[in-house]
């Protein structure tokens, strides 16, 4: 089996108007820039985009907000964390102007809706957020005396992840802090593309170490490493 | 008009800076525990638990977080939650998401140190979104509300008045909730305060300081400690 693509732009090619594409990483560590340019570069229509923020330390994903490709984003922390870097900030404007509608979900409730949809659940009840305006319209349901509220899984059209190594077959290893939302995503994809950093041969990496297997992943990208970050909260 | 918008009266004594509301909180912190830090002044206690037996969890997806990085040891593939680049010690784990949430929904939390923006005399907690940013129910929520909920322990740390000088420890919350009854203690600038089922227990005040001054900057009834001390630091 062979799902390496030949570049990036390849790669995202059938992304749709409409589709649901998750970004995974955070801040500095993990994020697909590459796809995400390629993404950018190609030019579809009212996605939503699935992102831990779309703020700070996200220029990428900015560039699709700033060329109205963005319909809506679901995330755990959308904003700027400053109220006045906010006021300046292209996606905290394109929300309060209306032009983008935006979700929120408590940062395990995002992570979990993405694992039941990749693990053919469709939902789970959690305490997080009970009695909050998270749970606004959500079915409440006790358990062992404990309010949790129903909330639902999350499926993805595209999951774009970064991974550290990655072999031919689709196999995936990440750096450090950098696997954060990728290992999750990439299991909720319905079509998971990764950029990776070094390509191996399959058979190369080591498969105690593999944090994602080849099977939820269908193409991959080698992308080099990307340049430093340098992040400003 | 709420009774939060009040100007409370603030006593003479100038309180304490942040990085003694931190180095409070860490001498309240027992050994062997596993500890979460959010954002602001929670970050400030592991500049003291240095050489103590406290495993610091990072929901990004790290266990044991060491100090922050800096010069040669920065590296963008290893920060903690609050985007810092760290270091990592001998022990440290690294994992995804959707474990990271499991460990913190799933009570393995020992103890979360969060700021906050109201505590209620019931120890509700709201913290992820002021009103007056003009955002509606959309904010930054993060993890603060898996943690609110999963920690064992949640310790607020937070100046006791807004910098308009308005109360922040209140009857009841008048921003957007976190979690209901979640917290058990507050440190702030002026005075270490216990939730109880009785209501909110003045235990410490920073020397100068008297319980009345602490009650006329408080929006809440406060029962006085039967061994009400000074703060040692």
């Amino acid at each position: 089996m062979d799902k390496v693509y030949p570049s990036a732009e390849a790669a995202v090619e059938d992304v749709f108007d409409g589709a649901v594409v998750a970004f995974g990483g955070f801040f500095s560590a993990g994020k697909p820039l590459e796809l995400t340019r390629a993404l950018a570069k190609k030019g579809v229509k009212n996605l939503t985009v699935v992102t831990q923020q779309v703020g700070t330390g996200n220029e990428e994903i900015l560039e699709l907000v700033e060329k109205g490709m963005i319909k809506k984003a679901i995330c755990n922390y959308p904003f700027p964390r400053s109220a006045t870097k906010g006021l300046e900030h292209p996606f905290e404007q394109a929300v309060r102007k209306g032009t983008i509608a935006v979700e929120v979900y408590p940062m395990g409730t995002f992570a979990e809706k993405m694992r039941c949809a990749g693990a053919g659940l469709y939902g789970f009840y959690t305490p997080t957020g009970a009695g909050t305006v998270v749970a606004e319209g959500k079915e409440v349901r006790v358990f062992s005396g404990v309010e949790t509220i129903l909330e639902t899984a999350l499926p993805l059209d595209f999951a774009f992840v970064h991974a550290w190594k990655g072999d031919h077959e689709g196999n995936l290893i990440y750096r450090h802090t950098a696997n954060n939302y990728n290992n999750v995503m990439a299991m909720a994809g319905n079509i998971t593309i990764a950029e990776v950093e070094m390509l191996s041969e399959t058979g190369e990496l080591d498969p105690n170490c593999i944090h994602t297997p080849g099977i939820f992943v269908k193409r991959v990208v080698e992308v080099g490493r990307p340049e430093l970050w340098r992040v400003e909260v | 008009m709420s009774i939060t918008a009040k100007k409370m009266i603030l006593p003479e004594t100038p309180p304490l800076e942040r990085e003694m509301i931190a180095l409070r909180i860490a001498n309240m912190l027992q050994d062997g525990s596993y500890v979460n830090l959010g954002i602001g002044i929670p970050t400030l206690v592991s500049n003291w638990i240095e050489g103590r037996d406290i495993i610091l969890q990072s929901e990004i997806g790290m266990l044991k977080t060491g100090p922050l990085a800096e010069g040669e040891l920065i590296d963008q593939d290893r920060i903690n939650a609050s985007c810092q680049y760290v270091c990592e010690l001998p022990g440290t784990s690294y994992f995804n998401i959707e474990t990271s949430f499991a460990m913190i929904r799933g009570g393995r939390m020992d103890v979360a140190v969060l700021g906050a923006l109201q505590v209620s005399a019931t120890g509700d907690l709201a913290g992820w979104n002021n009103p007056a940013r003009g955002l509606g129910n959309v904010g930054n929520i993060g993890g603060s509300m898996d943690l609110a909920v999963g920690a064992r322990k949640l310790i607020i740390a937070m100046e006791h008045v807004t910098t308009g000088g308005e109360a922040k420890i209140v009857e009841k919350c008048t921003y957007p909730l976190t979690a209901r009854a979640c917290v058990d203690v507050i440190v702030t600038n002026y005075a270490l305060i216990e939730v109880t089922p009785k209501g909110l227990v003045l235990k410490e005040t920073i020397p100068g300081v008297t319980a009345e001054d602490i009650q006329n900057m408080t929006a809440a009834p406060l029962i006085i400690a039967e061994d009400l001390h000074e703060m040692e630091l």
